[in-house]
């Protein structure tokens, strides 16, 4: 009976080994990205918002809307809003250049998630200060990244 | 084989406006991390840039990565000051670039 639950656990082990991804980003990775843009820069809770649904079906193609708090005038703008995740392979989502010129510092995108996890949403304004929100996703189909 | 894409903007844009722009192009994005039925993996091909030139100026850009859905989308918004041409830009794996060009007619 022992030795026949020590096999089932292999068993299940080398199956949970097998389904392991290549490569995957993790919280670790992802600050480590993020630290890699904003040049380790503190980054402050407020003015972004994120929206993204809570729980989604399909991880292939998850609109995203980042809306920044900023009057978008020549003197007070939004140089840069970034996204991130912590579980797909690689960290890094998508980087957006704005200016004055846009008017209104919301993008909107649509992105994968290889499965449930937190996404982060960054913006740089032009006095090169940096903000964050972020939103736990949890996804039910997931992206085949992987295949 | 030719590559579609599609930007819209409103039909009527008022001096002082702020407009939205959307706009998606036609490819697989590639990730990179998936792999054949023959177990080989699949080379990334991915959008890496997209690009926006109002008369030339550049008033909005994307650096993409393998995390983006196929067929990218990005919406952005421009206040519209100026008629000119809206020329918006894509670069990529495996020499992929494409542009399409808009008017952008301010009333």
């Amino acid at each position: 009976m022992n030795q026949r639950r020590h096999v089932l656990q292999s068993a299940v082990g080398l199956a949970g080994l097998a389904l392991l991804p290549a490569a995957q980003a993790t919280p670790e990775s992802m600050r480590a990205a993020v630290q890699a843009l904003t040049r380790g820069a503190p980054l402050q809770s407020g003015r972004v918002k994120i929206d993204i649904a809570t729980l989604v079906d399909n991880g292939n193609t998850v609109p995203v809307q980042v809306d920044v708090a900023s009057p978008m005038t020549p003197a007070d703008h939004v140089r840069r809003i970034a996204l991130f995740n912590e579980a797909n392979p690689q960290p890094e989502v998508a980087v957006f250049e704005l200016g004055p010129h846009n008017g209104l510092a919301r993008v909107a995108t649509r992105m994968r998630l290889a499965t449930s996890q937190r996404v982060l949403a960054l913006a740089q304004m032009n006095d090169g200060s940096w903000w964050q929100a972020q939103a736990d996703v949890i996804v039910t189909l997931a992206a085949c990244i992987e295949g | 084989m030719a590559t579609r894409a599609l930007v819209n903007l409103p039909r009527d844009i008022t001096r002082g406006q702020v407009v939205e722009v959307r706009a998606t192009v036609a490819h697989a994005m590639e990730t990179g991390h998936r792999r054949a039925s023959g177990g080989e993996l699949l080379a990334r091909d991915i959008v890496r840039r997209m690009e926006a030139r109002l008369n030339g100026e550049l008033v909005f850009a994307a650096d993409m990565h393998a995390a983006l859905s196929a067929n990218p989308y990005v919406a952005f918004h421009l206040r519209a000051s100026n008629s000119g041409t809206l020329v918006l830009s894509w670069r990529g794996d495996n020499g992929f670039a494409h542009s399409e060009t808009v008017v952008f007619e301010v009333a």
